[in-house]
């Protein structure tokens, strides 16, 4: 059994120069096409990047009871949410504990999409007992793909048959792009301004091969995992299994987070009728998190000081790391980091942490570990708040 | 009234240096006014639209090691800093093949082992110990130059750790720094490699900005100057601005207007008052006065003190030795605006190629001959030339699907013989033009507007003394505590409250920033 390709794998392998391939829910996608993944990266933040997300799970939900299930399941207001809307949401267990996180599109009175990390179905349909609901999953048939940074809108313009200048931030619409019908949502995962693409895999050839025809002038630049890996941590945006695990894949109650431990308590809903762990989450909001999920840079001076002592120039992670990587404070432990690297735009070594409560105040001065030629050492660090980066063009 | 308020400082030019200077005073609390003769900030590193739609990094054109300590202190990320990377250098050779250098290492090693498996091996090695120079001469960009001749403790102190550090190399190190420091670029790579093309290309980095050849003693250190750069690689101190060199200038203003100060554009400075021995202020050519506790001059040292100062104000050794400091501008510019982009005999087709630079440096003996022409007083006929395609690495510098091109040029004198008239300058655009079609044939064709640049005009526009591109030439006898006078190097100068942050002083040159830092640093040390 091999890992299956996405719709786009005949254009994305004649790109890659380096095979670097990545697994991504049964999938392989690029991590990067060209030998270093830094160019892919400042198109993300200069020009425009294309992106294959087509691995990501997707789900309709269709029928009177579809807002009534998803209101169930999700933390965010399904309910209140308007045709051409599209929210980020998190879901969680009966004890408040966040499951998956993912997005929940309006496309019609009754009829949503939902894209998430991990398989959900089982828990959608458990969800849905007794309700007039019909739960089916399109992962495979609908490809999806993402172009994300300033000259976005500008391709998309170029690309599109008709105006979509107007599309606001987190909306979406039905448009067709050379005769192919596709709903284009202004979402993304690098906190920049861009756009979703999600359209029949039959089509997803034509689609490719138009955005890049006429993104082309607009240095338009296939990007893969590694340059998403950068900018998503700039964004201050969150990564299932790296950053938090799913409350059904915890081991230990400790593995656990709630919304509200991972700054995503705007996310909840509490003046919601029900839903999956509303009591838990009523109760932690008043007692507070215990949990601060928050940015830190890396102080560069420290950090050269910490080099310097053995010689050599600060070194730097080339790549974005996923590791665990404990963070002090007065010589004790007071949380730890899930993701960071160095930000070539912010010119910031930064991170994402989890800080116990009270150290979690942007400001606050921490040290993070650091292992400089086999020892580990601690660079002194500030917590910062989320998201590091923040261009006005993503709403605009 | 605004010309009637007093600051804690005025700074003559904004231009990069005096824009760090503005900041790092300002970020201290000084109340500070930038006054800027053209209508916009940058001196030499600007950009503008010179055809419509096409944005031309006039004269300068990469960001070259912008020193990482004011990009972190100013925070220009925020300000709109974005540095691109430029990775790949193609020197199209006279017989059709080429030399390449990319940004993956193997892929650059590979490439030479076509040419040489001998200096393919030896570039491995050339590299490390580049390295280790670049470490070992790096600090002293950051660091004001202590005077040999003095025994002011400071001074003792500052050479003494100088001493230790130089030592700490070990012999062989400091044998190869010694080499460095005297050699020319050619001899030096004599020493490592055979291939001609690479020598080359490799050397004319050397020249750049110089009156002087490959072959000329003094040339080789300026080849450290890319590794320092590397030293500095994650932060990307070497490469191209989103939005060409003026958008750099632009993010330190912006830096140096939120922390307060105050930039005015189309405000010539007449010249600066003297009362005592002490400057107190400026008079523009509007006939206001501004004044101030201390007066900064970020033009180069003639325009300082010859034109800005009378000479009855200063010594008369320093008149002699700024009469005596040599500009001697060697480098014009040809910027164009394209309908497409050319395609190069030795490496056909529209590629990655065009998102690096294009050096037109074939062999030393090209280098040398167009050095040649210069000597004697004429522009080269066949020039060396640094390509960039800067709507290629930034696609808003250009309309969509059209482009810029960038081609520095090297030798145009500033003393011409017979002096620069409107036909020499076309004559010389010809000459660019004509030998980049050389190697690029149908390139002439997709030309939609030509601005050509000598250093009569870089003089006319930035008011850079004879069009030398780093206000004075960065040649050893005029570097360090010599800049750009012997015992004049610290940003100070014999008038008192009149200090200079140009890149007449130390370190200068490229869009570094060194110089406008270090000023500042030297003005609040004195308690200004």
């Amino acid at each position: 059994m091999t890992l299956r390709q996405t719709p786009f794998h005949p254009r994305t392998a004649a790109l890659s120069e380096g095979q670097a391939w990545r697994r991504w829910a049964g999938y392989v996608v690029a991590s990067a096409y060209e030998l270093s993944h830094e160019r892919e990266y400042h198109a993300i933040r200069s020009s425009a990047a294309l992106f294959d997300v087509s691995p990501l799970y997707k789900y309709m939900i269709t029928g009177r009871d579809a807002p009534r299930l998803l209101d169930r399941v999700v933390t965010r207001d399904v309910g209140k949410a308007k045709v051409g809307q599209v929210l980020y949401t998190p879901w969680c267990d009966p004890q408040g504990k966040v499951i998956d996180d993912g997005t929940i599109s309006v496309l019609a009175q009754g009829r949503y999409r939902m894209t998430a990390a991990d398989p959900n179905l089982r828990w959608l349909h458990l969800n849905a007992a007794g309700l007039d609901v019909a739960i089916e999953e399109v992962s495979e048939q609908t490809a999806a793909l993402s172009l994300q940074g300033p000259s976005a809108r500008a391709v998309l313009q170029n690309a599109a048959q008709q105006d979509l200048a107007s599309l606001k931030y987190f909306h979406l619409t039905d448009a067709k792009i050379r005769g192919i019908p596709v709903t284009i949502s202004r979402t993304g995962y690098t906190g920049d301004l861009g756009y979703e693409f999600w359209l029949d895999a039959a089509h997803a050839l034509s689609l490719w091969d138009a955005l890049i025809e006429t993104g082309t002038p607009y240095g338009i630049t296939p990007a893969g995992m590694l340059a998403l890996d950068v900018a998503r941590i700039e964004a201050g945006l969150l990564l299932i299994e790296v950053d938090y695990f799913s409350s059904k894949h915890a081991l230990i109650e400790a593995q656990k987070s709630s919304p509200f431990e991972l700054g995503l308590g705007w996310t909840v809903a509490l003046g919601k009728e029900s839903f999956n762990g509303k009591p838990a989450l009523v109760q932690e909001k008043e007692r507070g998190p215990a949990w601060q999920f928050t940015g830190i840079a890396v102080d560069w001076d420290s950090l050269e000081r910490l080099y310097a002592a053995v010689g050599l120039p600060p070194r730097l992670p080339t790549q974005a790391w996923r590791t665990s990587v404990p963070v002090y404070s007065g010589g004790r432990q007071v949380g730890y980091a899930t993701s960071g690297g160095w930000s070539p735009l912010l010119k910031q070594y930064i991170a994402l942490a989890h800080l116990e409560g009270a150290f979690g105040t942007p400001g606050t001065a921490v040290e993070m570990e650091i292992t400089v030629e086999h020892h580990r050492k601690r660079a002194a660090a500030r917590v910062t708040k989320l998201p590091f980066f923040n261009p006005d063009r993503k709403r605009a | 009234m605004a010309s009637s308020r007093t600051y804690d400082a005025i700074i003559i030019g904004g231009g990069h240096n005096g824009l760090v200077t503005a900041a790092y005073l300002a970020r201290a609390g000084k109340k500070v006014v930038v006054l800027e003769k053209r209508p916009r900030v940058g001196g030499a590193a600007v950009t503008e639209e010179i055809f419509p739609g096409f944005k031309f990094t006039m004269f300068s054109y990469v960001v070259s090691l912008l020193r990482p300590e004011i990009i972190r202190d100013l925070d220009l990320p925020r300000h709109g800093l974005h540095v691109l990377p430029l990775e790949s250098t193609v020197t199209p050779m006279e017989n059709g093949d080429y030399l390449a250098a990319w940004g993956d290492h193997d892929e650059t090693r590979r490439e030479l082992y076509r040419h040489s498996p001998r200096d393919a091996e030896a570039y491995d090695e050339y590299g490390r110990l580049m390295h280790f120079m670049a470490q070992a001469v790096k600090p002293i960009l950051g660091m004001v130059p202590p005077d040999p001749t003095s025994f002011d403790p400071r001074d003792l102190f500052a050479l003494l750790r100088l001493g230790k550090h130089f030592r700490g190399l070990g012999a062989e190190r400091l044998h190869a720094l010694i080499k460095l420091m005297t050699m020319s670029s050619a001899d030096f790579l004599d020493e490592w490699f055979e291939t001609d093309v690479l020598k080359a290309t490799k050397s004319a980095s050397g020249i750049i900005g110089t009156f002087l050849g490959p072959r000329s003693p003094g040339t080789a250190y300026v080849l450290l100057h890319h590794y320092m750069g590397e030293l500095d690689g994650v932060f990307r101190a070497w490469g191209f601005a989103k939005g060409g060199t003026g958008a750099v200038s632009e993010s330190i203003a912006s830096a140096a207007r939120a922390f307060g100060a105050e930039i005015r554009c189309d405000a010539p400075v007449m010249r600066v008052i003297v009362k005592g021995g002490r400057a107190t202020g400026v008079a523009l050519e509007n006939g206001d006065e501004i004044s101030a506790k201390v007066v900064v001059t970020g033009l180069d040292p003639r325009r300082s003190f010859l034109q800005l100062l009378e000479e009855k104000d200063l010594p008369g050794d320093f008149v002699a030795d700024i009469k005596r400091f040599k500009f001697r501008g060697s480098s014009g510019k040809v910027n164009l605006a394209l309908d497409s982009l050319p395609s190069f005999t030795c490496m056909p087709g529209i590629g990655r190629q065009h998102r690096g630079a294009f050096s037109i440096s074939p062999s030393l003996e090209y280098v040398e001959r167009a050095y040649d022409d210069a000597k004697y007083g004429e522009f080269s006929r066949r020039p060396y030339m640094d390509i960039v395609f800067p709507s290629m690495i930034d696609p808003g510098m250009a309309p969509a699907g059209k482009h810029v091109m960038s081609i520095f040029v090297q030798y145009a004198p500033y003393n011409l013989n017979g002096g620069w008239t409107d036909a020499k300058r076309e004559a010389f655009g010809d000459a660019v033009v004509n030998t980049v079609e050389g190697f690029a044939p149908g390139f002439k064709s997709r030309i939609l507007h030509r601005q050509v640049i000598t250093p009569l005009d870089i003089e006319r526009i930035t008011g850079l003394s004879e069009g030398n591109i780093f206000a004075g030439e960065l040649a050893l006898h005029q570097l360090f505590f010599m800049r750009p006078a012997a015992g004049w190097a610290k940003f100070r100068t014999p008038v008192r409250a009149y200090y200079q942050c140009g890149a007449g002083t130390h370190p200068g040159g490229g869009i570094m920033g060194a110089s406008g830092r270090l000023a500042a640093l030297a003005i609040l040390g004195d308690g200004a």
